[in-house]
């Protein structure tokens, strides 16, 4: 059966109950969000109707501006250390035995399903001083006293990783499996070793795949909203806590509302430019 | 990168994977009630707590009631959307499908808030069905997604077949299309299922105050101090997605779902 348009009104039928949920419970609340973002908060955690900018006015503070800065160059790091981790890790994977890889996959499905919470507990208590990394490194001989390794940025940054590795590893997968296997094999021919072969070849034909994961990767990392609060200090929280803690503590829904609008802008600008670099990456 | 070398990077991966967990899994078998590594005795009474102490054991129920529901009405969303897409000519129904995809790839806070201010203006916050529909519009892109490959999978000849012998939509679907289509609504069920199990920011915004689902519980247990079920939940957590995940593996191909060619023509 050949693929047509609709004929008659009842071919939309199976159309009806998706469009429903999705226009009722996720283009109508968003839409509820933007409308509240330019609502007027009142005191007691309430709000009304209104159509004001006080609540994209507070951006224009020192504070934001570090809080903002300070998100974006998190992601950035995040988005980096994934990718450098991932790309060698991915192009080995894919040439590896099918059954060896099935594994590997499973494994990395399993971490990125982590909620959260849990990949924030198991850091905080990795890094922790009763029951941490450094235990083992006392044991070993290489330290002489155990000692807590969080808060700190660099904790941050691990759980990140750790969050992130196997979402990047995912998303290089596709492009990195039906990489044309002849193109190593001819650099390998001309005498190139395996890992002047991986950096002159394999890399710069994949250039817009990571550039486009580097993207993905940025946006996800610019999603945690835990591990900052987990396992970082109060000047390692990101905009998503931010927006959280302004919902759910400070009862500031106008607020956190317009910079979740601002959040979406800013990821949607992303997705535009992703989208460009894949377009690019076809002509190509 | 030959032999060795990539033997020891895939080593220290996994031992950056892995690390975590152990020293959870370690923690989980602690005698007392210490955050300990290596674990002073050995008891399993820390498993045994999630089921009976009535606290846990609430949020466990109510996270798998929750993921059973809301991963039933995410596949419930996306099998018509996926077969309408397939089966017919519609290029501005596209949009249903961006819509279906944009939950999950924008930051969750986003969803998560956007859902919050709609319960609370429509007056159903904190009703426990809130989180389930909440849930199956955030993960509706796994089944979707799942089901749209599979769909481009299934060799429209044998459709054609159906419909030269005089069968009509239904029983097409019925008798060809479902059965084909099978591992993949199991799949995509799956992955819905694994991911809101383990969710916590649009479970906490919509249903935080008057629902505990064990992420949650979790949470607020390390807000007041340590206990090791913490510990065992987590094990329980990394077992269930890798079994899920696992048998998924056995069943379907994995490798193809996650977007590699099929086996046959590798």
């Amino acid at each position: 059966m050949r693929r047509e348009a609709p004929q008659k009104l009842g071919d939309y039928g199976p159309l009806f109950f998706p469009a429903m949920m999705l226009i009722v419970f996720f283009v109508v609340p968003f839409a509820t969000m933007i409308a509240v973002s330019f609502f007027q908060r009142q005191q007691g955690g309430f709000y009304v109707p209104a159509f004001v900018f006080s609540n994209y006015e507070r951006f224009l503070s020192l504070f934001f501006a570090n809080v903002l800065g300070f998100s974006l160059m998190l992601a950035i790091t995040v988005a980096i250390c994934c990718v450098l981790l991932a790309v060698p890790f991915t192009y080995l994977l894919t040439r590896m035995a099918r059954k060896v890889q099935i594994v590997w996959l499973v494994a990395l499905l399993s971490v990125l399903s982590l909620s959260e919470v849990i990949i924030g507990f198991a850091w905080s208590t990795l890094f922790s001083r009763t029951a941490g990394i450094t235990n083992l490194l006392v044991m070993m001989g290489v330290m002489s006293e155990a000692k807590a390794l969080l808060p700190s940025f660099g904790a941050v940054l691990t759980g990140m990783v750790y969050q992130a590795f196997p979402y990047t590893v995912l998303v290089l997968y596709p492009a990195l499996v039906r990489l044309d296997p002849t193109l190593t094999e001819a650099a390998r021919t001309l005498g190139a070793s395996p890992i002047r072969a991986f950096f002159t070849v394999v890399v710069p034909a994949l250039r817009n795949t990571i550039t486009a994961t580097l993207i993905m990767v940025f946006i996800f990392a610019l999603g945690s909203y835990l591990l900052p609060q987990l396992l970082g200090r109060p000047q390692h929280w990101t905009l998503s806590v931010l927006i959280t803690d302004q919902a759910i503590y400070q009862s500031n829904m106008p607020f956190a509302a317009a910079m979740a609008v601002f959040l979406v802008l800013v990821t949607l600008g992303l997705v535009a430019l992703t989208v460009m670099a894949g377009r690019k990456g076809e002509a190509a | 990168m030959t032999g060795a070398l990539s033997k020891v990077y895939f080593f220290l991966i996994g031992v950056f994977l892995a690390l975590p967990m152990i020293v959870v899994a370690g923690v989980s078998v602690n005698e007392k009630q210490t955050l300990a590594f290596p674990p002073k005795g050995f008891s399993l009474s820390w498993y045994g707590e999630i089921f009976l102490n009535p606290e846990w054991r609430n949020a466990l129920f109510a996270s798998l009631t929750l993921a059973i529901l809301s991963a039933a009405v995410a596949v419930a969303i996306a099998l018509p959307l996926a077969w309408f897409l397939w089966r017919r000519i519609a290029p501005w129904a596209n949009i249903f499908q961006l819509l279906g995809i944009a939950p999950f790839t924008l930051p969750p806070v986003i969803t998560a808030l956007g859902l919050l201010t709609f319960w609370a203006t429509t007056g159903f916050y904190g009703q426990p069905w809130t989180a389930v529909v909440s849930h199956a519009i955030f993960f509706v892109t796994l089944p979707l997604v799942t089901l749209s490959l599979g769909f481009t999978a299934i060799d429209r000849s044998l459709v054609e077949a159906a419909a030269t012998m005089g069968a009509d939509d239904r029983t097409i679907f019925r008798t060809v299309v479902l059965p084909l289509i099978l591992p993949y609504i199991v799949s995509g069920y799956a992955f819905a299922f694994v991911l809101s199990l383990n969710e916590y920011i649009v479970a906490y915004m919509t249903v935080g105050f008057t629902m505990e689902t064990l992420p949650i519980k979790i949470f607020n247990a390390l807000r007041y101090g340590y206990t090791p079920t913490m510990a065992s939940v987590t094990i329980l957590f990394v077992a269930t997605a890798a079994v899920i995940f696992s048998l998924v593996a056995r069943f379907g191909d994995l490798p193809k779902l996650l977007g590699a060619m099929s086996s046959d023509d590798t």
